[in-house]
This record gives C-alpha cells, structure tokens and sequence, in this order.
C-alpha cells in the first residue's frame, strides 16, 4: 500500500494494521526515516519536502510491485509525507510483512534504497543561512545499485 | 505542452509550470531541452548545466531520445532527494 500525505502517522497502529487477523506472517520489518537537526550548513531549522503529485504515487507503486516480484512478502506499506517539517519529525515510513524474517529484512531495505534514489521528492532545508536544496548523494546511489539484477 | 518545474528549477524559472508551444522541429526531450534555452534568460539560466536536470514525459522517466508530443505533460526537476 503506498500513502503520500501531509499528515504525521502512528507507527503502533500502522505496523499493527499490517498484520491484523493474519496467521501466515512471522516476521515485520520497517525503517522510519526522521527529520536531522544537524546540516552541514548548521542546525536545521524546518525541512520541506516537495514532491510531484501523481508521479510521485506512480514511481512508489512500481518500487512497491518490484519488491514483491523479487521477495516472498505477505504484506508491505509505504507512506511518505510531504509539507515542512521540523527535526525531530518522521518522514517516511517503510514496512515489509513476510513468512520468514530474510524476505522481510531484504525487502525493506531495497524499498527505501530504491525510493531514495527513483521517487520524485525534493528536501530543502532550512538553517540561520536560508534555504538550500539538498543535493543527491553518490552514496544513495550505490545503495540503491547494489539491488540491480546482473 | 504543458511544463512542469520542481524544486530549484521552479525558484530559477520562478514559476511552477507553464503551457508552451514548441516549434515543428522539436520531436525529442533532448530538442525540448535546447528549444527552451532559447525562450529567456531565465530558461537558460535553469537549465545551463544538463546533468543536474531529470526530466520525465507524461510521470515516466525520459532520456533525451524520448518522443515528445503536443499534449504531453513534460516535467524538469533535479534529482531526487527523498526518504
């Protein structure tokens, strides 16, 4: 399931949601991503993130079907919010559900690996200096490459 | 043609998107990329260095090979930082 919202969510009750009434799951991974107050421009004040609705829902619904057609996963969930935000708040939220815990772990990791580098979401950030567009790190990159099929 | 800007493509061309009409000759992203350096200053401002600009046709990703047509949603923007 992909959500993109303005809106915070409650871990507890997401992860909970996933597996509700289901007897066939044995194992739940997630990754949150949260808002650093620490830039190399200085403390952060607010971070924005823009993206480009549509495509945005799109590009998160491909990741979604590749991570399944590769793993055993029972279940899997992905929101990811958009609007300023202040340090310390969540931004994304990623969760794979499969029988064993090795579809689960992988899973979710090439989901936020892959997101990080394909889906449209643009963070400005905000210090005492002004606003700045974070630049794409090369280390995204070859997070993201390593789950490319030979 | 309807064009999209994001992020600090937006703030250098200083708008969120724009209806234009390319000439006949523009048949590929790559054509589109270098028509629109020539429409202002400001255009070509945005769009002096290529590699820092991604460009998707119709919410896809495209190459500067791919097809554009009268119609198309044509989005620029550099890329992605989400996560």
């Amino acid at each position: 399931m992909i959500r993109v919202q303005a809106e915070d969510f409650d871990i507890g009750a997401e992860l909970s949601r996933m597996t509700a009434g289901r007897s066939d799951i044995g194992g739940l991974a997630s990754f949150i991503g949260l808002v650093r107050e620490v830039t190399e421009e200085g403390a952060l004040k607010a971070m924005t993130l823009e993206h480009y609705p549509g495509m945005t829902e799109k590009r998160l619904g491909e990741i979604e079907a590749e991570a399944l057609s590769r793993w055993p996963i029972s279940a899997s969930l992905i929101i990811h919010r958009y609007g300023r935000l202040l340090p310390g708040e969540r931004i994304v939220l990623v969760a794979t559900a499969a029988s064993h815990r090795q579809a689960a772990l992988e899973g979710c990791q090439f989901l936020i690996d892959w997101l990080k580098t394909k889906a449209p979401f643009w963070k400005l950030e905000e210090t005492a200096a002004g606003g700045q567009w974070v630049a794409a790190r090369d280390t995204d990159d070859h997070a993201a490459e390593r789950w490319r099929k030979s | 043609m309807k064009l999209l800007y994001f992020a600090w493509l937006r703030g250098k061309l200083g708008k969120p998107g724009e209806d234009l009409t390319p000439p006949a000759h523009v048949t590929n992203v790559g054509e589109l990329l270098d028509w629109l350096e020539t429409v202002s200053p400001a255009h070509k401002a945005a769009l002096a260095d290529r590699r820092a600009v991604r460009v998707a046709v119709n919410q896809d990703y495209a190459a500067a090979d791919h097809p554009v047509r009268p119609g198309d949603e044509i989005a620029l923007f550099p890329p992605v930082t989400g996560g």
